[in-house]
């Protein structure tokens, strides 16, 4: 088994009074595309500049792909896009790529290949000698993705990624993140943007106030049901007070029915239940629980600060 | 070591794109223009029989009074290039968040720091001989004369230059670029100040503002290198006419310079060792 990605073991960070991040404990493998959650301000950048030895931590340790933070073998295989991607807007796309391939340690054959190939890649290739003073907010995120991508890197760190793209942008961040789950490169999600969250990450941790508060698997959240809605004739009050068997919370109104139910496999029973007692089922409309919902639940309404 | 030689090259980019050597080489020319100009006219009053030596001796020595003086605004023209090279690097990418993609490379925060002092100790050598060279020549080109010692008064006002940029580096890794600079220039100001009670003190065999004046060099030598750099240039006669406003009455001695030094080394030091420390 390889050594996990990321290991986090008690990771705080306070700047004088304020606490930024809270007892962060985190395990992630290698291969695997994790999302970190939480409102602004929670201490999700702050999170991510300590495990990249930007910052450093108040107490704790973490390690990434075995190594100590701010290990610099360990940096030569990792990828970052920073939150507000200010580059060195005096070079050319093509120079920036370089100037970071060489600070990578990158060979300048293997180098110039690869700055090639990526900004195909980002679609930046008729850009390739234009000043990045001249890029738009969209180009300046593309051409930060191919840098942080150059190294070929085994973990990839992305704040915010799709924050400044367009609609065709954030699919492109899509399909480079389905890409390296392909490769096997870990990637770690900053956002709160939760649909690309959803529509990408295998795992994630919601953070609110500096603290991990509620770590999901994606893949559970597909079988999980927030609601279900019920059209049928014939449900009395008796009946409805039965389905409190499969059902946190069932609510009635005329002909509907809404019913809280958090498991799939309980659908069929609540079917055959109603049948038996001659109730007359128009529409059984099962509604997933949405990042979103879980987020708006665990994080609370009020949100960041 | 690439990895210093990689951060050099780019800071070096960055000065020549950023059009900040271009600024401060366009008002360098005029400076020189202007400095050419005026010594014409100045010159050109003296201008007496060649026959009478006492009369050339004068001359000589007017002449090399307004290059010192042409070289003095030179001096503070290359340190001030050195204050605003160094106190917006560090400063300015942590503040701007572009330090963040390079420092969490497999660089060490060191090589940052060193590779970015190394790019800008080329630009200012750069700037510093073309503008001391440019008034020493002109003077040259006009009089025929040459300051004695000129290639080691040179280098002193590069070294003064140098030890300015290195001083606002360090303060560059710690605060804010604005404060950074006023704190940078507040320092010069001690030195200048001090130097100058130092100078009348001399003057007035006044050993107490003597001493001030070599406390506030040792706090910055920045002022001192320059009088240094003067009394080596200066004709062995403006010795003994006592002081012109750009010779020195009070010579810091070689240990000064060594001092100057060494403070040079601490202050890359400090850059280093701060930035280290830092958050970004």
């Amino acid at each position: 088994m390889a050594v996990p990605a990321i290991v986090t073991d008690k990771l705080n960070k306070t700047f004088g009074e304020r606490v930024a991040v809270k007892g962060l404990t985190l395990q992630v493998e290698q291969g695997e595309i994790f999302g970190f959650l939480g409102p602004n301000g929670a201490g999700k950048t702050t999170s991510i500049k300590m495990l990249l030895g930007l910052t450093a931590p108040t107490s704790g340790s973490a390690s990434l792909l075995g190594r100590p933070i701010g290990d610099r073998a360990a940096r030569a295989r990792i990828g970052f896009l920073p939150e507000h991607f200010r580059f060195q807007e005096w070079l050319t796309a093509r120079e920036f790529l370089e100037l970071h391939g060489e600070l990578l340690g990158m060979e300048s054959h293997d180098l110039r290949l690869r700055r090639d190939k990526l900004l195909e890649r980002v679609g930046l290739a008729d850009f390739g000698n234009a000043p990045l003073r001249t890029f738009s907010k969209g180009m300046l995120q593309r051409i930060g993705l191919a840098q942080a991508l150059l190294n070929r890197p085994a973990l990839v760190f992305l704040d915010e990624p799709t924050s400044g793209l367009d609609p065709v942008g954030r699919l492109l961040v899509r399909d480079i993140i389905h890409e390296l789950r392909g490769q096997g490169t870990c990637v770690f999600i900053n956002s709160h943007l939760l649909s690309e969250i959803e529509a990408t990450c295998d795992r994630v941790a919601f953070i609110s106030h500096g603290e991990v508060v509620r770590v999901l698997d994606m893949a559970s959240l597909d079988r999980s049901l927030s609601r279900v809605t019920l059209r049928a004739a014939g449900l009395t009050p008796e009946i409805a007070a039965g389905l409190a068997a499969w059902a946190e919370h069932v609510e009635i109104n005329g002909d509907e029915a809404t019913l809280v139910v958090h498991n799939e496999d309980n659908l069929p029973e609540i079917t055959s239940y109603l049948v038996a007692r001659q109730v007359r089922v128009y529409a059984i409309t099962p509604k997933r629980a949405s990042l979103e919902e879980i987020f708006i639940e665990t994080i609370g309404e009020e949100g960041g600060l | 070591m690439r990895n210093i030689w990689t951060l050099a090259r780019m800071t070096y980019r960055e000065a020549l794109r950023r059009r900040i050597v271009l600024t401060g080489l366009v008002l360098g020319l005029c400076f020189l223009l202007v400095f050419s100009i005026g010594f014409h006219f100045i010159y050109n009053e003296f201008y007496i029989s060649p026959d009478r030596t006492i009369y050339r001796i004068i001359r000589s020595e007017a002449t090399n009074s307004l290059l010192l003086a042409g070289l003095y605004a030179v001096s503070f023209l290359s340190l001030a290039m050195g204050v605003l090279l160094g106190v917006d690097t560090l400063a300015g990418e942590i503040a701007s968040g572009t330090i963040q993609t390079i420092a969490s490379k497999p660089v060490r925060r060191a090589e940052i720091v060193l590779g970015k002092w190394l790019g800008f100790a080329a630009l200012l050598a750069l700037y510093s001989l073309l503008m001391s060279g440019g008034t020493a020549l002109s003077v040259f080109a006009q009089s025929g004369h040459v300051a004695p010692n000129l290639p080691a008064g040179i280098g002193l006002i590069y070294l003064e230059s140098l030890l300015m940029m290195t001083v606002a580096l360090a303060f560059s890794s710690a605060i804010p670029a604005l404060a950074a600079g006023g704190v940078v220039f507040g320092l010069y100001g001690l030195a200048f100040i001090g130097g100058w009670i130092e100078q009348i003190g001399a003057l007035l065999e006044n050993q107490a503002a003597v001493k001030i004046g070599i406390v506030t060099s040792l706090i910055i030598p920045t002022e001192a290198i320059w009088r240094r750099a003067s009394f080596e240039m200066q004709s062995p006669l403006a010795g003994v006419w006592g002081t012109s406003p750009f010779g020195a009455a009070s010579v810091p001695s070689a240990a000064m310079i060594l001092y100057a030094v060494v403070y040079l080394a601490m202050a890359l030091g400090a850059a280093i060792n701060t930035f280290q420390k830092r958050d970004i």
